[in-house]
């Protein structure tokens, strides 16, 4: 998980989580049958193109509005391995760290990353490196409690591992 | 240290300035029936056999309800199981309750200084009551369910100022639609809001809900107003749990202070697909409309119904608008019916529903077909919320949703309340 490689797709700032799974699913609980619909409406592309462009980069306040976890689930399930941003809303932020998708802050990634660019996270170090331009930009660190969680996997395990406590 | 701060020192035992992560107790959990069932599967998951305090959980049916599909009667069915099996005390299921986040402060469960978490993004709606009330996913709320605790970043406060009294046929749901024009739809990511000032103090608990409930569509973790005697008062005869008075030092350190004259401020409409694009009535009055939603966590309240009431008496609807009206709780329900609000939407052609979310988010009646435009005293008009992704949704006060029914377009309430 330290090194995170993959092709870019580019989303604009407040891209909220209705626009991620309209709430015509939210009676979904299959994961698999919650990724068929994702983006859906808003992108409709994305679901075979997320199959070469795993990395999700996107502007400010990304996931903003319901807190459907299934928005991170379908994201996930549908094959993204991590979301690059320059900021996120709250309460996605969280899922998506609770479900083990890495959701990483890099101030000027919308600007200095491109949709279709290749991408390596680098989760040791705190880098982010551009394949396609050779920049490098800096990725804030995660506090070492989200960092347990995301190692564990997602708050499932972490809390398995640590037999139900904090 | 400003009220956020304040109640989460108390809550995790120690100092805390904004930025730092605490593990604190948490007070009180909501559980819906859309979001409730991955939560249950998951604290099984998880381990758990016990929920951590069966007195401290309510688990309130409100998004589909009656249950419109088979997938969502099993939701809701799985959440039953899993509050007779837990000896859950507070559970409100269809014709109980109504919208979470009004039946928790009328059933005295949120409580000034408590710290709430709900699996729900409106559950800010309670900073009213001087609630830290936050939402949080499924897999948390299943943490909570289990252990009663939650890690929570100390947030910055960003104070808003309000100067001033609302003129006539200016309500708070133009206020908060205005600040979100303002300050936009990302303008307090992962940040409390205090809500204050002369403006904040006139207004009631209903006009102060609709503010709080708005905060996180600013960003914010939460919205709070400071507990004052009105407050109090409505607590004091309803609270199941012991309230703690919390207000901010008058030293806080706050990020930033925004001040508002309100005097001046018009009737105001948020335009898709963004809530912060926010217009005064006077620039999109040319809109035409199928279809007039009063209800919601927003604006389902019994003052919003008085003013909707008020505006429709003796009136017909306009002949191809439908009016759909939602009280949003059994008591609010109740209430407006002794008054003969629910007869006034009747009499002028609309219909009036099941106390729950409704259409707000697309979810059970009152969907949206392509090309068709929706006026709503809701909280989000973003793409595909309320039915089809060639729908609009329009989002404004209940007087200017009242008078708009009337008209066929969206219209300034002032002309029906001279």
């Amino acid at each position: 998980m330290k090194i995170i490689r993959g092709r870019v797709i580019k989303y604009p700032d407040s891209v909220d989580t209705d626009a991620i799974i309209p709430a015509r699913y939210l009676n979904i609980t299959d994961s698999r049958e919650l990724a068929k619909h994702v983006f859906e409406d808003y992108d409709p592309k994305f679901r075979l193109k997320v199959k070469t462009h795993p990395i999700i980069v996107a502007g400010g306040n990304f996931g903003c509005g319901s807190s459907r976890e299934h928005a991170v689930i379908a994201l996930k399930t549908a094959g993204v391995k991590a979301i690059v941003a320059e900021s996120y809303a709250r309460i996605f932020f969280r899922n998506s760290i609770n479900l083990g998708l890495p959701a990483l802050q890099v101030s000027g990634v919308s600007s200095k990353v491109s949709d279709g660019d290749e991408i390596s996270i680098d989760l040791e170090n705190w880098k982010l490196k551009n394949h396609n331009s050779g920049i490098t930009l800096e990725i804030k660190p995660l506090p070492s409690i989200i960092m347990g969680i995301l190692e564990s996997g997602g708050l499932e395990n972490y809390l398995k591992e640590r037999k139900g406590k904090w | 240290m400003s009220m956020c701060e304040k109640i989460l020192a108390d809550a995790s035992n120690q100092k805390v300035s904004p930025g730092d992560i605490v593990k604190a107790k948490v007070d009180f959990l909501m559980l819906h029936e859309i979001t409730g069932p991955l939560a249950v599967d998951a604290f099984h998951r998880m381990g758990f056999k016990k929920v951590w305090n069966n007195e401290r959980i309510a688990v309130i049916f409100d998004h589909d309800i009656p249950a419109s599909n088979v997938k969502t009667a099993e939701l809701a069915l799985k959440m039953r199981k899993f509050v007779k099996e837990q000896g859950i005390k507070h559970f409100y299921d269809v014709g109980r309750g109504g919208i979470a986040h009004q039946v928790l402060p009328e059933k005295g469960l949120a409580v000034p200084g408590m710290i709430l978490v709900g699996a729900d993004s409106h559950t800010c709606t309670a900073g009213a009551l001087g609630v830290f009330a936050v939402g949080v996913g499924s897999t948390e709320a299943a943490a909570v369910l289990g252990t009663g605790m939650l890690w929570f970043r100390v947030p910055e406060t960003i104070r808003i100022l309000y100067h001033g009294s609302l003129k006539p046929g200016v309500f708070p749901k133009d206020l908060i639609l205005h600040t979100i024009g303002v300050l936009g739809e990302d303008g307090a990511v992962y940040k409390a809001i205090e809500f204050s000032g002369e403006t904040i103090k006139e207004m009631s608990i209903d006009g102060r809900m609709t503010i709080t409930n708005m905060a996180v569509e600013m960003g914010a973790k939460t919205g709070l107003i400071e507990p004052d005697e009105k407050i109090m008062q409505y607590v004091s005869k309803r609270a199941k749990i012991k309230p703690k008075i919390i207000k901010p030092d008058s030293n806080a350190n706050y990020e930033d202070t925004i001040e508002f004259e309100v005097e001046d401020l018009e009737p105001m409409v948020a335009a898709p697909y963004r809530v912060d694009n926010v217009h005064s009535v006077s620039e999109v009055e040319d809109i035409e409309i199928d279809q007039v939603f009063i209800g919601s966590c927003t604006n389902g309240r019994l003052e919003d119904l008085e003013i909707a009431a008020k505006i429709l008496k003796g009136k017909k609807i306009y002949p191809h608008v439908r009016l759909i009206v939602i009280p949003a709780s059994i008591e609010i329900y109740t209430e407006a019916l002794k008054r003969g609000f629910l007869q006034v939407f009747l009499e002028a052609g609309g219909v009036v529903g099941v106390p729950s979310c409704g259409p707000c988010m697309g979810m059970s009646h009152g969907v949206l077909a392509a090309g068709e435009t929706c006026l709503s005293t809701t909280n989000r008009n973003f793409l595909s919320r309320m039915g089809h992704k060639n729908s609009k949704v329009y989002l404004a006060s209940p007087a200017t949703a009242a008078a708009s029914a009337i008209t066929g377009h969206i219209t300034d309430p002032r002309r029906f309340l001279t």
